[in-house]
C-alpha cells in the first residue's frame, strides 16, 4: 500500500472521473477518508488509492430541521464542533478506532458511515446506518448516483443508503451523506453497580432496559479492565454502569427509580459530570484494549444475553480478556496469542448467531482469517450479485470485506 | 373510467394456461389455501388505493415457509408475476394484483413464534398484524413502536414491505428502525435468513434494503422485531392555532429548541371538522390548525416538557391548549386523529399524499397545497406528522365523476412534485406502489433507478415479484414479465 500514490480528487467530478479511468483499465483502486480504519478489513491489494479527505465542507445545515449534509471528507471533528455550537450531537455517537488501532490521522465523516461505526448509545438511537438519511456516491463505473434525501421518512423506492453504510468502500465512494442529528441531551449521568459477574450484570442490564427509565448506555466492565476507564476512578471491582440522560427534571425521576432497583443487586453510585462523560468515552473507544498492545481483538455483536456466555465458553479453552457495551451484546474481545476465529465463530453460532470482526490484527493475519464474518452461502452469494451491480469490473476497494468481493 | 397510471400488459400466454396453473398450484398446498373462484377473487382485486383494480389469476394462502416457497418456485419456473399481500391495507397499490398474477397472501401466517424479553425482541410470522404484538406483550410493559393508522388490520410483512410509520415514529423510528431479523423466500424458493437478536449484522445491509423494497425482493414469511419497555404514562395535549402557519412554525421551534416528542400531529380546520363529527373527541372548533403533542414517561417527566412545549405554543400564539385528564380523554384524541382516513371516507372519496418535506418547509408547502387545489376546483384535509415533516394531504373527489378523479390524481401529482422541489421526497411511508410508480423520473435521475433496478434484477432476475409497482414501465432493465422478447435498458 505504502508505494501507491494516493489521489485527492476535490470534487464529485473529478472522483467521477477517477473511477472511470480505473473502470476502463480494470486497475482497482484502494478507496480511503482520512485513513484512520485502513487497519481494519482485509488489505486491499490495489494499483492504485483514492482518498476523500479534500473533498470537505458542510453543505446543508439549519439546526432547526436537524438534518446536516456533508462532503464526505468532511473531518469528523469538524462536524462535530459545527454541531455543540448549536448544542446538538451525532446521536449514534460514532467511536474513534484511532487509539485501539494505533492509527493518526483525522476521521472523516463519509468514513463514519462507510463503516457504519456507531457507539454506546446505538441501543436507544441506532446504529450510524439509522441516522444516515442521504447519499451520493460514484458507483463502479464512475456514474454519480444519489439515494435517500434530506427528510426524517422516505421510502421512494431501495433503500441504497442502507446498503451504503457499513460497505467499506466496496459498492461506491461516497462524495456527500445526509443524516439526522439531534440536541445533546441537557443532562446526563451514570448510574454504577458494582460486584456483579458476568452473569449477573447481563440480568441486571436487561432488568436495566426492561423498565421504562430510558437507559441510553449499558456496559459492563469485569475485574480485569475496570482499572483501564474513567482514570481508575471506578473501584470496587467490576463495574456494570447505566447511562441516563434527557432533561433535567426527568432524568432526576428515572435516576431514582433505576437507583431503587439496582440497589438491590449490588453497591450503588452515581457518577455524573465530566466523569461520566469521560468513562462512556472509554467504553466507547475500547480504551481497556488500546494502547501499544498488538493483541488481537475482536468486535462480537450477539443477542445480549449472549454475550457473557461467549465469554465464559472460549475462558475455558483459550486465554481472554473481554467487556460488554450494548447491554451485553457488543462484546470487545481480546485474545492473548492466536485470534482463534474458529472457536469464537463456532460459539457465536452455537450461542443463537451473530457476528464477530476482528478489529486489530496484523496484515498477514488479516489477509489469512476471514475479518469480518464469513455469510451463508446463499447470502454470500447474493451479497457478490449485489456487489457485481454497483461495480461490475470489482475495482472498489476489493477483498476489503471478503476475498474476492 | 380512464386511468391515468398505466399497468404493464399482461402476459397473455399465462392468462391462456390458468387451468393447468391452477392444477399446478393445487398440487403444491393443502386444501383450503387456493382461491380461483371469481366472487372469491373479488377482495383480492385492489388494495386501499381502491381506484385501480384488477382481478388476479388466483390467489394462495400458504400456512408455511415451504409452501411460499414451492409457490415462488413455480412461479420463477414458470415466468408468472407474484403479488405480495398481507392485508391489503397499501395506500399506493402496493397490492393490486394483475390478470396473469398470482397473489400470495401471508394472512394465515398469523401466529406469534417467540417473545423473548431479556433480548427485547419478538420473532413473529409475517401474516401478524401490527397491533397484535403490542397486545401481546403489553402486560409484561413493552410493545412494538410502529403504529400505523391501519394497525388493527395491516401485517407485520405488509409494514415491512412499505417501511411503514406511524404516528409515534417521531421518537422511536420507522419499521427499519425497529426491525432486526427476516426469514425470506427468494425468487427460486431458496429461504434466507437474514439478521437476528444481535443489534447488527455482518456484511451488506440486506435488511435495510429489503425494508420499503415493496415485495420486489423475496417474500418474508417471519421477521424479528425490536421490543421497546413502554412509558409509564403517556399525555397527549390538543393546541390549537389561528392560522396553518403559526402552527407549522410552532412544530420547527418545538424540535428545534432540543424536545422530542413521541408525536407531533398536524390537523387543519377541514380535518378537525371531520374528525371530530365522527370521533366526538372535543376537538376545538374554533381554530384553524390543531397539534396534537404527545409527551411520555413519569409525571414529573411530562410536566417537565410541557411546561416547555406550552411555552414555545405561547411565543406561537396558541389559542387553545387542552391537556387530557385521563387515559379516556387520551385515547379519544387519538381517536379522533386515527380514525381521520374512515372519517374521511363517510364524507367523499379521497386519495392520501405521503410527501415529506424537510421540517422548514412545512408552511410553504402548506400554502401551495392548497393554491394546487384551488386551482382544480378540489377540496383537501390535511392531517399528518408534522414531527417528521410526512403530509398527508387528503384529496376529496367524487368517485363517480370520472373527470374530477381525474383531477384529483393530478392534483395528487402536483402536491408530490412540491414536495420533492421543496427538498423533501415522494413518499415518507406508504410506499410508491402503482401511485407515485410515474413521478420517481421527478426525484430520480434515470442513472439513479438504473442502478436501484440493478440492485433489485440482483433479487429477481426476471422481474416477476410485483412487477407493475415503483419503477416506471418503460427504461426497465432486464427480462419483463410479459415482454418474452426483453429489453435492456441503462
Amino acid at each position: 500500500m505504502s508505494a501507491v500514490e494516493i489521489q485527492y480528487p476535490e470534487t464529485e467530478e473529478e472522483i467521477a472521473r477517477i473511477v472511470s479511468e480505473a473502470s476502463a483499465s480494470g486497475q482497482p483502486i484502494a478507496i480511503s477518508g482520512g485513513g484512520t480504519k485502513l487497519g481494519l478489513g482485509r488489505p486491499v491489494q490495489a494499483a492504485s488509492a483514492l482518498s476523500v479527505a479534500k473533498l470537505t465542507g458542510i453543505t446543508n445545515y439549519d439546526p432547526s430541521e436537524l438534518v446536516m449534509a456533508a462532503r464526505a471528507g468532511t473531518p469528523l471533528a469538524e462536524i462535530e464542533a459545527a454541531l455543540a455550537v448549536n448544542n446538538q450531537m451525532l446521536t449514534f455517537e460514532p467511536m474513534d478506532y484511532r487509539p485501539l488501532l494505533g492509527a493518526s490521522g483525522e476521521p472523516t465523516i463519509g468514513g463514519v458511515f462507510a463503516g457504519n461505526v456507531s457507539g454506546p448509545r446505538r441501543i436507544s438511537a441506532g446504529a450510524a446506518r439509522d441516522n444516515l438519511l442521504g447519499v451520493r456516491f460514484v458507483n463502479g463505473s464512475g456514474e454519480i448516483i444519489k439515494s435517500g434525501g434530506r427528510v426524517m421518512k422516505n421510502v421512494t423506492g431501495l433503500d441504497l443508503v442502507k446498503l451504503l453504510a457499513g460497505s467499506w468502500g466496496t459498492l461506491g465512494v461516497l462524495s456527500e451523506v445526509i443524516f439526522k442529528v439531534l440536541p445533546k441531551p441537557e443532562t446526563s449521568l451514570t448510574i454504577g453497580v458494582s460486584g456483579l459477574n458476568d452473569a449477573e450484570a447481563a440480568e441486571a442490564m436487561a432488568a436495566a432496559l426492561a423498565m421504562s427509565v430510558e437507559v441510553s448506555g449499558a456496559a459492563h466492565l469485569p475485574e480485569s479492565v475496570v482499572g483501564k476507564v474513567a482514570g481508575g476512578s471506578l473501584t470496587g471491582g467490576p463495574a456494570t454502569v447505566l447511562r441516563l440522560e434527557g432533561l433535567k427534571p426527568s432524568v432526576e425521576v428515572r435516576s431514582e427509580r433505576l437507583v431503587a432497583e439496582m440497589g438491590r443487586r449490588g453497591t450503588v453510585s452515581v457518577i455524573d459530570g465530566q466523569a461520566s462523560a469521560d468513562l462512556w468515552r472509554d467504553i466507547r473507544d475500547v480504551k481497556p484494549f488500546a494502547g501499544a498492545s498488538t493483541k488481537p481483538v475482536w468486535r462480537v455483536s450477539v443477542a445480549p444475553s449472549a454475550g457473557h456466555q461467549l465469554v465464559a465458553a472460549l475462558r475455558l479453552k483459550t486465554g481472554v480478556d473481554a467487556y460488554y457495551d450494548w447491554q451485553g451484546g457488543l462484546v470487545w474481545l481480546q485474545m492473548e496469542a492466536d485470534p482463534e476465529a474458529g472457536l469464537v465463530r463456532q460459539y457465536i453460532k452455537a450461542l443463537g448467531g451473530g457476528h464477530a470482526t476482528l478489529v486489530r490484527a496484523d496484515a498477514a493475519t488479516r489477509a489469512a482469517v476471514p475479518v469480518f464474518e464469513p455469510q451463508p452461502a446463499p447470502l454470500e452469494a447474493l451479497s457478490r450479485r449485489i456487489k457485481d451491480q454497483f461495480d461490475p469490473n470489482g475495482i472498489l476497494n476489493p477483498g476489503r470485506m471478503t476475498a474476492g468481493v | 373510467m380512464s386511468e391515468l397510471i398505466a399497468f404493464r400488459e399482461p402476459d397473455r400466454a399465462v392468462i391462456d394456461r390458468r387451468p393447468a396453473i391452477i392444477a399446478d398450484l393445487a398440487g403444491l398446498l393443502p386444501e383450503g389455501c387456493l382461491i380461483t373462484e371469481e366472487r372469491e377473487l373479488v377482495p383480492f382485486d385492489t388494495d386501499a388505493f381502491v381506484s385501480y383494480r384488477r382481478m388476479p389469476l388466483a390467489v394462495v394462502l400458504p400456512e408455511t415457509t415451504a409452501q411460499v416457497a414451492a409457490v415462488l418456485k413455480y412461479c420463477n419456473d414458470n415466468a408468472i408475476p407474484v403479488i405480495p399481500r398481507g392485508a391489503g391495507t397499501s395506500l399506493s397499490g402496493g397490492a393490486i394484483p394483475q390478470e396473469d398474477a398470482i397473489v400470495i397472501g401471508v394472512s394465515k401466517m398469523n401466529r406469534i413464534l417467540e417473545v423473548d424479553y431479556p433480548n427485547r425482541a419478538a420473532r413473529v410470522q409475517a401474516g401478524v398484524t401490527n397491533i397484535s404484538i403490542s397486545q401481546e406483550v403489553d402486560a409484561d410493559g413493552f410493545f412494538y413502536a410502529p403504529d400505523p393508522s391501519s394497525q388493527l388490520a395491516c401485517t407485520i410483512g405488509g409494514n415491512i414491505g412499505m417501511n411503514s410509520g406511524g404516528a409515534h415514529c417521531l421518537k422511536y423510528g420507522v419499521t427499519t428502525n425497529n426491525l432486526m431479523g427476516v426469514r425470506m423466500v427468494m425468487f427460486d424458493g431458496s429461504v434466507v435468513d437474514i439478521g437476528g437478536k444481535a443489534l447488527d449484522s455482518a456484511g451488506y445491509d440486506l435488511l435495510g434494503l429489503i425494508c420499503g423494497s415493496e415485495g420486489q425482493l423475496g417474500i418474508v414469511t417471519e421477521a424479528t422485531v425490536r421490543l421497546i419497555a413502554k412509558p409509564e404514562g403517556a399525555r397527549p395535549v390538543l393546541f390549537g392555532f389561528e392560522s396553518s402557519v403559526a402552527a407549522g412554525a410552532c412544530v420547527t421551534d418545538i424540535i428545534g429548541s432540543g424536545i422530542i416528542p413521541v408525536a407531533i400531529e398536524f390537523m387543519d380546520k377541514p380535518a378537525i371538522d371531520i374528525c371530530e363529527a365522527f370521533a366526538h373527541a372535543g376537538y376545538p372548533m374554533d381554530v384553524e390548525a390543531l397539534l396534537i403533542v404527545e409527551v411520555e414517561g413519569s409525571d414529573a417527566e411530562m410536566d417537565a416538557m410541557l411546561e416547555r412545549i406550552i411555552e414555545i405554543a405561547r411565543r406561537h400564539g396558541v389559542k387553545t391548549i387542552k391537556e387530557s385528564q385521563s387515559a379516556t380523554e387520551a385515547a379519544l384524541i387519538w381517536k379522533g386523529r386515527k380514525s381521520a382516513f374512515g372519517a374521511t371516507g363517510r364524507i367523499a372519496d379521497y386519495i392520501c399524499m405521503d410527501g415529506t418535506v424537510p421540517l422548514g418547509q412545512l408552511s410553504y408547502v402548506l400554502e401551495k397545497t392548497s393554491e394546487i387545489i384551488d386551482r382544480y376546483g378540489l377540496r383537501v384535509a390535511n392531517v399528518f406528522h408534522a414531527g417528521d415533516g410526512n403530509m398527508h394531504p387528503l384529496i376529496l373527489f367524487d368517485a363517480n365523476d370520472p373527470e374530477e378523479s381525474m383531477k384529483a390524481e393530478m392534483a395528487g401529482n402536483d402536491i408530490l412534485k412540491l414536495c420533492v422541489d421543496a427538498g423533501g421526497c415522494l413518499t415518507g411511508e406508504h410506499g410508491v406502489g402503482i401511485e407515485k410508480r410515474d413521478l420517481m423520473r421527478h426525484q430520480y435521475s434515470d442513472r439513479d433507478l438504473a442502478q436501484q433496478m440493478r440492485v433489485r434484477a440482483a433479487f429477481d432476475p426476471q422481474w416477476i415479484l410485483n412487477p407493475s409497482k415503483v419503477f416506471p414501465l418503460d427504461g426497465r432493465n432486464g427480462t419483463q414479465p410479459g415482454s418474452k422478447a426483453g429489453k435492456t435498458a441503462a
